[in-house]
């Protein structure tokens, strides 16, 4: 697990000059990576968004500022600017996906681009294709933009090498899922006006979530204080070398909280025992109303769903007062706007 | 540089216009000020201001980020995309007159998207529109219904607008730009 973390810190999956200061329309920036405080980032260096250890804590900045005025646009009368018009984005999505394939597609449409969707069960990989051809043909229609889902890490870095459309990592195995992470921290944002400095506490399946290892690059870019919780047998070793504190005890982590993230245990992914039962790890780790109590008042719990209730997260708090899980789905839509509309311009080509 | 307009001329102008609309709408019932960003905003803010004092009566101002309507984005295969920030329209634009208020009218382009973003909240039943300076060398056919200044200029030269909201002082200047 650690290995496909730090792969993913150290692979230039793009040209990479950092470009934390880019003056509006010059020429491509030199200068070198800017530190925390640096001056706000205009643009993305990246021609790709394949996960969040290439991005620098001012351009994260920017995709949020940016996804607060996309936001706007979803709350009027006609929902849609012609910003994409005359763009075409492929969703190439080799997983199951309800909610970030809807997402990105209501994304597209707002801002007004002509969207394809594959659906693994329909495409010829079914008929032993491989990726790279799949995606060759794809890129002989010309689209300007592929967001892909697909269940190897390292799928979308690997396209992004091969192909001439920018990639938009939607998930990829359990590396990374960048626009999630930018989600929470968008709705974080919004309810705590800053992400610096806050607790914040992910709890669940740790070992197999890419939702866990976008969140931690992301919120320890921007300098909150992470606490994450699960079993022995679901935390990757060497968690903690990666700037968070871990534990056992879902309690010590979760009291004075600022925002509570439950993690989906995920089955599908499980290959072996890895607690005694379903009861036992709702007892332990699940969030009850008894274990919130714990965190600060004004705690808001996340879920990146889909839920298990019952398992991860108890029915009283997913849709009690301090849930916010509702909202990370309409500001998937804001942000995934802002993600497309960023990467859509110039860049570094 | 020289300086066209200062301080106390822009007052002027701007006490002038709130009078002319206030005459050319038989009042202000009905109207509501967009200012496009950045700089038509507190222009925006000052006229709603004038209004105020002219006839007691608040008129509510929006803001309008026009950039996701421009008409040369994704036309620059390198570069980065312009910065998009929020547009705020707290009141429904439906069958009211909308004052639509901008620094400097050049081209036009600006008013269009602004035009095509504003039809986007609704109907209005007419949209006037408020410049500081108008310097000709239009490309669209549009036209300013309140001007503070016509100012004529050439291709080579750039017209800025400083107000204090945002630049600490309130004045127009013409400059040579040198490309």
């Amino acid at each position: 697990m650690i290995d496909t973390m730090s792969r993913a810190a150290t692979t230039p999956a793009a040209p990479s000059t950092p470009a934390s200061a880019a003056p509006t329309g010059a020429a491509p920036p030199v200068s070198p990576v800017g530190p925390a405080g640096a001056a706000p980032a205009t643009a993305l260096h990246g021609r790709h968004l394949l996960g969040i250890a290439d991005l620098t804590r001012e351009e994260i900045l920017l995709i949020l500022d940016t996804a607060e005025a996309m936001k706007e646009v979803g709350s009027r009368a006609i929902k849609k600017v012609p910003a994409l018009r005359g763009r075409t984005v492929v969703n190439l999505f080799f997983e199951p996906s309800t909610r970030t394939r809807t997402s990105f597609e209501i994304a597209e449409k707002r801002l007004s681009a002509d969207t394809l969707n594959i659906a693994i069960a329909t495409s010829s990989v079914t008929k032993g294709e491989t990726l790279a051809d799949t995606v060759r043909n794809l890129e002989a229609l010309s689209p300007d933009m592929i967001v892909m889902r697909h269940a190897s890490s390292g799928a979308c870095h690997l396209l992004a090498r091969i192909c001439k459309s920018r990639i938009i990592n939607a998930g990829d195995g359990m590396h990374e899922h960048p626009t999630q992470a930018l989600l929470d921290a968008f709705t974080i944002r919004e309810h705590k006006k800053r992400i610096e400095g806050l607790k914040i506490v992910i709890v669940g399946d740790l070992l197999h979530s890419r939702v866990l290892r976008s969140n931690v690059l992301l919120l320890n870019k921007l300098g909150a204080n992470v606490w994450v919780a699960a079993p022995r047998t679901l935390m990757p070793a060497g968690i903690d070398q990666f700037g968070v504190t871990a534990t056992t005890n879902v309690d010590e982590a979760v009291k004075d909280a600022d925002v509570v993230m439950m993690l989906r245990i995920q089955l599908e992914r499980m290959q072996g025992n890895f607690f005694p039962s379903i009861r036992e790890y709702f007892n332990l780790f699940g969030m009850t109303p008894e274990r919130v109590k714990l965190a600060k008042d004004d705690v808001i719990i996340m879920h990146p769903g889909p839920m298990n209730r019952g398992v991860e997260i108890a029915s009283e708090v997913a849709d009690g007062a301090s849930s916010v899980i509702l909202e990370q789905v309409s500001n998937g839509v804001a942000v995934r706007m802002a993600v497309l509309y960023l990467l859509a311009g110039g860049g570094e080509a | 540089m020289p300086v066209v307009i200062d301080g106390q001329r822009m007052e002027r102008s701007l006490a002038r216009i709130a009078h002319e609309i206030v005459e050319r709408n038989r009042g202000v019932e009905e109207l509501a000020f967009a200012g496009i960003r950045s700089r038509g905003v507190p222009l925006a803010q000052r006229l709603a201001a004038s209004l105020k004092h002219i006839t007691g009566v608040d008129v509510p101002v929006g803001t309008l980020d026009i950039t996701l309507y421009r008409d040369d984005l994704m036309r620059h295969p390198v570069g980065p995309q312009p910065l998009v920030r929020r547009t705020e329209i707290p009141f429904s634009i439906d069958n009211r007159r909308i004052l639509l208020v901008d620094d400097v009218l050049f081209t036009g382009r600006t008013i269009r998207a602004a035009l095509d973003a504003l039809i986007d909240f609704g109907r209005p039943r007419a949209i006037q529109l408020v410049v500081m300076v108008d310097r000709g060398h239009r490309e669209l056919p549009i036209k300013a219904d309140y001007v503070g200044k016509n100012l004529p200029t050439s291709l080579s030269q750039s017209v800025r607008v400083r107000l204090e909201e945002i630049d600490g002082r309130d004045e127009v200047v013409v400059e040579e730009t040198t490309s």
